[in-house]
């Protein structure tokens, strides 16, 4: 029902921007721009002809657009002209190029079936190098981030003094959950990392403990979830801000 | 005594000579102190406001040898700022690296060459200005602030490699049931029963993420039994690197269930590397080759509700899985089964029973009794006060 609503209220505001003149200020790239935005929100409505153009387009356009920024960005710069540069300068140590140069022809071995195997050397170094690279990342930022953070008194320093103070009070309530916001996050923290032992089947005394860990994760999800859709319905005003400020010119 | 005229003029001659020496002696003398002054002013004296600032370069430890700290102290004001520049020894032309706060305790200096002799100039407002002794960086060979790092990664990897050396002996590992990958089956069969294809969604990021190396070990498995049931499987791919990887995969998948003539190139299909216009075409495949059971196993963001949600309206069986916490809400919500977080990389070791992967999940799961007891030890070292405990966990 919602998308009929939101449908029908686009195309009233189309005839009302036509009807008053407005749309006379918009440029030729605004129109192309609102034009395939309503095209890609044809899709609340069912797959069709003009959402599969609008598609298309936008696959095709973003693959072609990839290709010329990855050459510009990555391959000139990073190999080809110092590439170029070394070998002008016959320096030894930029003609160490040539390892990834080398390793970058052979992945299009791929198209030749009968060498296609020399791509995996290509694939090797690459996940190699990624997860070497990749390892510390994770470990500095967020495996030894994540402990030391973790590492916290079970009780918030102050909150029990807070919570006598607070007695009888309106702010009660919150000097309780105050009191329990350390305790929660530690125990919460515990039981879900039961959860992901895999080493041991779920059950008993693991079992509980492993379901409490699932309640924690499924509370953080409705949480996550929430915050996350205001944040989607935010994409969704800045569209709708685009086709009525840009385009239409109804608002201002 | 009479004096004869010659003689008088020698005597003048040598007079002349003598107040010529003399002069010129010091005359050179003069010239000398003045170039001294000059030397001294320029190199040694600093103006009355900076006389009693020092100024210290040191090499930054537990680095590349790429960069230098510079310290002041002495009489500053606040607000005052300084210029610093830097020559390269014995060079004295210097060029200017930074304006800073003269309160801040140092600055460093970063992007140098160990091969170069460094010399410093601060200089306050006035031209007033301080040099620094010269000075080069150095490398260090071992980072020591990261210690603790080192000593958990060298635990880890031992521990992986014990474990796997068990495992490719024959020792029999137990891995607890993951529900999800009990339903791709169920998923996969329903999918050939109504004789429609199986989609299954690499994630959206690069080779370079360990979830989409994990989400390439499922998909060798879901080949495997989609081969196994004559079902088309298509698998839309976002980055080109991925693309040789998951054509490895379902080839091997289809070999391993015999039937590697089943195997069809276009079952891989690049579509593009921008996330909504890759989004827009798994969308446009759900609907027009109506796919029966989607898979999403690996690494998405800002897509996986379109994904989902367009999946839920097919009709379709989805079985989700991702390592990414701010994801996971929408396909909890939205697919049947999903699989939470490091469920993923456990399904990949499931699935295969590769003593590799099998040795790293029971390194992990180590790893993880490890890390409740320090936390434990954290929270109690803290509760008492203690806090050097914690503190050997901070990132630097």
């Amino acid at each position: 029902m919602t998308k009929y609503i939101l449908i029908g209220v686009v195309i009233a505001l189309m005839v009302f921007a036509v009807a008053s003149g407005r749309l006379s200020g918009a440029s030729f790239g605004t129109w192309i721009a609102a034009m395939l935005t309503l095209a890609i929100f044809s899709f609340l409505y069912k797959d069709n002809p003009i959402y599969k153009f609008a598609e298309h387009i936008f696959i095709g356009l973003s693959a072609g657009y990839f290709v010329a920024l990855e050459y510009w960005n990555v391959f000139v710069p990073n190999l080809w002209n110092p590439l170029l540069e070394s070998f002008r300068t016959v320096s030894p140590s930029g003609l160490m190029l040539l390892v990834p140069f080398a390793l970058g022809l052979l992945l299009f071995a791929r198209f030749f079936p009968k060498i296609a195997w020399l791509s995996r050397w290509s694939m090797a170094a690459m996940i190699g190098s990624y997860a070497g690279l990749a390892i510390i990342g994770a470990l500095q930022g967020d495996l030894l981030a994540q402990i030391r953070a973790n590492m916290i008194p079970f009780l918030s320093p102050g909150s029990l003094t807070g919570l006598k103070a607070a007695a009888g009070g309106n702010a009660f309530f919150f000097a309780i959950l105050e009191v329990l916001r350390n305790p929660l996050i530690v125990i919460g923290l515990l039981v879900t990392l039961v959860y992901f032992f895999f080493s041991r089947e779920h059950k008993g005394g693991l079992g509980a403990v492993s379901r409490v860990g699932v309640w924690f994760l499924m509370i953080s999800f409705g949480a996550s979830f929430g915050y996350t859709v205001m944040s989607r319905v935010s994409l969704l005003i800045g569209r709708l801000h685009f086709l009525m400020s840009d385009w239409l010119g109804i608002i201002h | 005594m009479a004096i004869s005229p010659a003689c008088a003029r020698v005597s003048l001659r040598c007079l002349r000579t003598a107040c010529g020496v003399r002069q010129l002696s010091r005359f050179l003398l003069s010239f000398g102190f003045v170039l001294f002054l000059i030397w001294f002013a320029l190199f040694h004296v600093t103006s009355p406001a900076l006389a009693s600032v020092v100024l210290e370069t040191a090499d930054r430890p537990d680095d590349d040898g790429t960069a230098l700290r510079l310290m002041w102290r002495g009489d500053l004001a606040e607000g005052d700022s300084l210029v610093i520049s830097r020559a390269a020894y014995p060079d004295t032309a210097f060029s200017p690296v930074a304006t800073v706060d003269a309160m801040r305790a140092g600055y460093t200096d970063q992007g140098l060459s160990r091969k170069i002799t460094y010399v410093y100039k601060v200089e306050a407002a006035g031209g007033r200005t301080v040099l620094s002794e010269p000075v080069s960086p150095s490398a260090s060979f071992l980072n020591t602030s990261r210690l603790v790092m080192l000593a958990i990664l060298a635990l880890y990897f031992i521990s992986v490699l014990i474990y796997i050396k068990l495992a490719a002996g024959g020792r029999e590992f137990f891995v607890r049931r993951i529900s999800g990958l009990n339903a791709m089956e169920e998923a996969i069969g329903r999918a050939t029963e109504m004789g429609r294809p199986v989609l299954y969604v690499p994630g959206i990021d690069d080779l370079n993420n360990i979830q989409t190396i994990a989400s390439m070990v499922i998909l060798g498995d879901v080949a495997r039994m989609t081969a196994s049931y004559e079902t088309p499987i298509v698998v839309p791919v976002c980055k080109p690197f991925v693309v040789p990887v998951a054509e490895e995969a379902v080839k091997q998948g289809f070999m391993n269930a015999g039937r590697p003539e089943l195997y069809n190139p276009d079952n891989v299909r690049y579509l593009s590397d921008e996330q909504f216009a890759f989004t827009a075409g798994v969308n446009g495949i759900m609907l027009r080759e109506k796919t029966a059971a989607n898979i999403y196993m690996g690494s998405f963001f800002a897509e996986s509700l379109i994904l989902a949600e367009t999946g839920f309206s097919t009709g379709a069986i989805q079985i989700a899985g991702t390592a990414n916490i701010h994801q996971l809400p929408f396909f909890v919500a939205a697919c049947d089964y999903a699989l939470i977080g490091e469920e993923l990389y456990a399904a990949s070791a499931y699935l295969s029973k590769e003593p590799k992967l099998l040795g790293t999940l029971k390194a992990s799961d180590v790893a993880k009794v490890i890390i409740m007891v320090l936390l434990t030890a954290g929270c109690i070292a803290e509760s008492l006060g203690l806090t050097a405990f914690a503190e050997l966990f901070t990132a630097r």
